[in-house]
């Protein structure tokens, strides 16, 4: 199986994570899924690449988490999205809305 | 915040690692079973499920593998995962660490104990208050002075300091002192302790505060002053007198006048003379007291002093340096000796002052020491570089024999970092156990330096505290050790490209070729290292032994000197000589005395008096006046010394006051003064100072002996009796020649001298020994670069011996096809021994050219060698060569003795 998600740029994929928190806490499995269903397919997000960024971003202080019982009674860590992280997500989607509509101008330019 | 989270949560991963993992294992369990489920209910069976997950989530290790990747504690780990692997494979090779690891502390530890010393007689400033604000004050470029000198720094006359205090600007205070010996014994044999004359200003100047009572004041030093106190050090106080309080207010005996002890100073306050510490300090007024009719104080041409002074707050150096040059003229002026003739007058007056830095105080071991310590510290420098190439050798070997390994593991994924981080784990260990082994030896080496440095006569004090500097060095050393040795090789060991490796079979063939160039490069070196160490220890134990074996015009064994003062019993000048031909008879009647003399001055003791020689009868005195050396002798002397008597007679009863003076000269006088004619018959008269003496007749001509070192070349000498003088000693320094056992000759003068008289002050030292002390610097450098130039020389063989036999390994199929085909086994010898040759050869060449650029630093330090002396070099080619011959001659006859069926076998 391809793995899309290195096709992510770089820094991306943590920016997914938290957008994908911001409505409810959730476990590693149920971030991936919601990542590849919103995204229809197009991103799959493999655990080599997802579990060190749950790292990464706990280490920045953007996720908490905690250990509850899943919907199936499974003891799972779930993720919780800070008040930095909300902050840092806030950002995160100006910066990016900025880019993408200056990288669509610059190619609506060229064509 | 952020980053203590992180530090935090970092700790936790090492501490805790058990339970992070524990968490780590059952999330990802837990999003193996929602895969699985979540899959199952889209219609895979259980078995489909569980094997799309696994493909979907890869090895589960690898994925923990990447998330510690995240973390820094991660790094700490394989740090110390490292360092314990390392650790493991030293353990492994024990003898392989074992001479590793001493060979670095060997060399560690003469670097740092040789750069200690360095550190404390050069780079250290004073014990006292912002020393930086000290400034020494003294004349510029005196060049010669006249007059009477004594202590080792005798910069200022009594005259010259006052009229500084009194003048200067620059300085918020100033003080004089002066280093002297004190007699504290109030009878008897002589103890002497290290003294100290201080003005008064001495203590508050340099900021020293009391340890118990009280120290000396400018109100203890006024002209004058008939009883006063003494301060004495701290460690002075602990040895005589058990550090007790009740100290303060005893009763100290110098030179047998009682002095009040008034105060004890600080621990740490060893005075201003680095490399010497004092026992005793008393006030400038209370030298006339001690030293009686020999005081320097009241006379203009005593030179004893040394100043120093605390800067003004706001002025420099230059600054008062400049003010103390206006007031020179003045100063001279208001001081000119009345005796000094019309040249030395012209040149006295010449004189300036100027300031130079003080904050490390004055050290005339530093003078005398300090290039000496550098050279060394170079020495033990290249010993320590020849080891290290040692170890780069061992470890490119080992580095070699785990290519396979290595490309192996690079195969497999390990970045080349990590293994460059894991090979170089090993070497820092070795170099930091070496390191830490070096500094415990190195204080040992350093005391046992000042120790073999220290005589009796002249104790030496160095603080050898172990500061940030040494440490500095120290650490330094290790690290670049252990890039020298580590760093290489590691490199080299991870150069490889995998696939080539791994397609390589066994040994190879051609391909070591460029990898055996490195560690050619490093025995090259070696060689041409230990050569250059090997022409020093030759050179410096070659100008010892030309030193120790020179012609000194004397038999230097079986004399002992003695001094009998006696000061005490106030005899007058008539009655002097007499007492003092009394103790003579005395001493010449002991069993066992062969002979015995009284003379002024003892050779080679470093004292000495230069006097104008006019020849004839002349009065006036001629410019071109040429000073010699003169010596009051008795008769025996020479006899006793066992200098020739070549023409004439020796001193004899006819010799006294009133009868013609007469005067005994040797060769060298002859030959400046008469032409080399012989001068017996011949008169001359004395000049000193401005007073001409009446003419002396020579009746006698000596064979020439050194007078003040045994360095010097021959000078004139002239040797009068003291019979015909006024102004007799006070002592009488009396020359012994005898047979019998030191102890029994003392203890027989002893009692000889009681006899005369029971209250006098008696020294001993043999003459020999005197003599030997003398050359303590050249035998330090003999035996330390001897050392050096040894341990050179078997690194050296040690690092040939490695090449050649991994040389011989590799060639084995050679070697074998070689004999197959009929090469004898001289051939294969021969084969090898080339192959040392050429790197001898290299080495050697490159060894000549630097030792040749190095020695010439060594030139002041030799005697009776150029630093480029062709046996020197001879000698040390050959010795390396035969060692190297040696060293390679074992694996060449190993290779002979191949079974060439065996290694063609093996091929």
């Amino acid at each position: 199986m391809a793995d899309k998600s290195s096709g992510l740029v770089q820094g991306t994929l943590d920016m997914l994570i938290l957008k994908t928190l911001e409505l409810e806490p959730m476990h590693g499995y149920g971030i991936a899924m919601r990542i590849e269903q919103i995204s229809q397919g197009v991103f799959q997000v493999n655990p080599g690449s997802l579990f060190p960024a749950f790292r990464r971003l706990e280490r920045a202080g953007w996720l908490a988490s905690e250990w509850r019982a899943t919907e199936n009674n499974r003891r799972a860590k779930y993720y919780v999205l800070t008040a930095q992280g909300r902050k840092q997500l806030k950002g995160e989607t100006r910066e990016w809305a900025k880019q993408t509509a200056a990288i669509a101008r610059i190619l609506e330019a060229e064509s | 915040m952020s980053l203590l989270r992180n530090l935090a949560s970092g700790l936790r991963g090492l501490f805790r690692k058990e339970q992070v993992e524990r968490e780590m294992d059952e999330e990802l369990r837990g999003y193996l079973d929602a895969a699985v489920i979540e899959k199952m209910r889209q219609g895979m069976t259980r078995e489909e499920a569980l094997r799309a997950a696994h493909i979907e989530m890869g090895g589960a290790e690898s994925v923990k593998e990447q998330v510690r990747a995240v973390s820094w504690e991660s790094v700490v780990e394989t740090l110390w995962q490292d360092l314990k692997f390392g650790l493991r494979l030293l353990r492994f090779n024990p003898m392989f660490a074992a001479a590793a690891i001493l060979s670095l502390a060997l060399g560690i530890g003469a670097n740092t104990a040789i750069f200690q010393l360095l550190d404390a007689v050069r780079l250290r400033t004073l014990p006292v208050r912002n020393p930086e604000q000290i400034a020494k004050i003294t004349i510029d470029h005196r060049g010669g002075a006249s007059g009477s000198f004594s202590s080792r720094y005798p910069d200022l006359t009594y005259g010259q300091w006052e009229q500084i205090r009194a003048q200067q600007q620059g300085f918020s205070s100033v003080f004089a002192w002066g280093p002297t010996l004190f007699n504290i014994s109030p009878g008897g044999e002589v103890h002497n302790v290290q003294g100290m004359w201080v003005s008064g200003e001495f203590f508050q100047t340099l900021g020293v505060e009391p340890a118990l009572g009280r120290l000396l004041t400018p109100q203890d030093d006024h002209a004058n002053c008939n009883s006063t106190g003494a301060v004495i050090s701290s460690s002075f106080w602990k040895h005589q007198y058990a550090g007790e309080n009740s100290v303060i207010g005893r009763t100290l005996s110098i030179n047998r006048h009682a002095f009040e002890i008034i105060g004890v100073t600080p621990p740490n306050f060893y005075g201003v003379e680095v490399g010497r510490y004092f026992d005793v300090a008393v006030p400038l007024c209370a030298e006339p007291i001690i030293n009686g009719e020999d005081s320097h104080l009241g006379r203009p041409e005593g030179w004893w002093l040394s100043a120093m002074g605390r800067l003004k707050p706001g002025w420099t150096l230059d600054h008062a340096a400049t003010q103390l040059r206006a007031i020179s003229p003045g100063i001279f002026e208001a001081t000119l000796p009345p005796n000094f003739n019309p040249e030395q007058a012209k040149h006295y007056l010449g004189y300036k002052l100027g300031a130079f830095p003080g904050d490390s105080g004055s050290s005339e071991l530093r003078s005398n020491f300090e290039n000496p310590l550098w050279f060394l510290l170079a020495l033990a420098g290249l010993v320590l570089l020849i080891a290290s190439a040692n170890l780069a050798n061992l470890m490119l070997a080992r580095a070699s024999a785990r290519e396979r390994e290595m490309g192996m593991r690079m195969a497999v994924g390990a970045s080349r970092g990590r293994l460059i981080r894991q090979l170089l784990a090993e070497s820092v260990l070795i170099a930091g156990i070496g390191a830490g082994l070096g500094v415990l030896l190195a204080r040992n080496l350093s005391q046992i330096l000042i120790a073999s440095l220290s005589t009796q006569n002249d104790p030496l004090f160095v603080d050898l505290g172990t500061d940030w500097r040494v440490l500095g060095f120290t650490a330094g050393l290790a690290g670049l050790t252990c890039i020298l040795f580590g760093l290489a090789p590691a490199l080299r060991a991870t150069s490889v490209a995998p696939g080539v490796v791994l397609k390589e079979s066994g040994r190879g063939t051609t391909k070591g070729r460029s990898r055996f160039g490195l560690r050619r490069i490093l025995v090259v070196s070696q060689i041409a290292l230990s050569l250059v160490l090997l022409v020093g220890a030759l050179l410096f134990a070659r100008s010892l032994n030309n030193i120790a074996t020179v012609d000194a015009g004397f038999r230097q064994d079986g004399i002992l000197v003695t001094d009998i003062d006696f000061t005490s019993l106030n005899l007058s000048n008539e009655r002097r000589p007499a007492f003092s031909a009394e103790l003579l008879s005395r001493v010449r009647a002991i069993p066992g005395v062969d002979s015995a003399a009284t003379a002024a001055i003892v050779p080679l003791s470093g004292n000495g008096a230069n006097h104008d020689v006019l020849m004839g009868t002349s009065d006036a005195p001629k410019d071109d006046a040429q000073t010699a050396a003169f010596n009051r002798v008795s008769p025996g002397f020479f006899k006793t010394l066992q200098t020739p008597l070549l023409v004439g007679r020796d001193f004899d009863e006819r010799d006294v006051k009133g009868s013609p003076h007469v005067a005994i000269v040797n060769e060298e006088f002859a030959r400046k003064f008469a032409n080399g004619k012989n001068p017996v018959g011949m008169t001359f008269r004395i000049r000193s100072l401005r007073t001409i003496s009446a003419p002396h007749e020579i009746v006698g001509l000596v064979k020439n002996a050194k007078y003040a070192d045994l360095r010097e070349d021959a000078q004139p000498i002239v040797y009068t009796s003291p019979a015909q003088y006024d102004h007799p000693d006070t002592d009488a320094q009396i020359l012994i020649r005898s047979t019998a056992p030191l102890a029994t000759l003392i203890s027989e003068v002893k009692s000889s001298a009681n006899q005369a008289h029971s209250d006098l002050d008696i020294t001993f030292f043999p003459f020999q020994k005197m003599v030997q002390d003398g050359l303590l610097q050249d035998r330090l450098m003999a035996a330390l670069s001897g050392f050096f130039g040894a341990l050179a020389v078997v690194l050296a063989a040690i690092g040939l011996y490695g090449v050649i036999s991994y040389m011989v390994e590799r060639r084995r199929a050679e070697i074998g096809i070689r004999m197959a085909l009929g090469a004898g086994q001289q051939a294969i010898v021969r084969l090898v021994l080339r192959e040392t040759g050429v790197l001898l050869l290299i080495g050697l060449t490159a060894g000549v050219v630097l030792a040749l650029a190095s020695a010439r630093t060594a030139t002041s330090m030799l005697f009776g060698l150029k630093p480029n002396d062709v046996l020197t070099y001879a000698m040390a080619v050959a010795v390396l060569s035969t060692i190297a011959a040696l060293a390679s001659f074992v694996p060449a006859r190993r290779a002979s003795r191949l079974d060439p069926m065996a290694a063609l076998r093996n091929e």
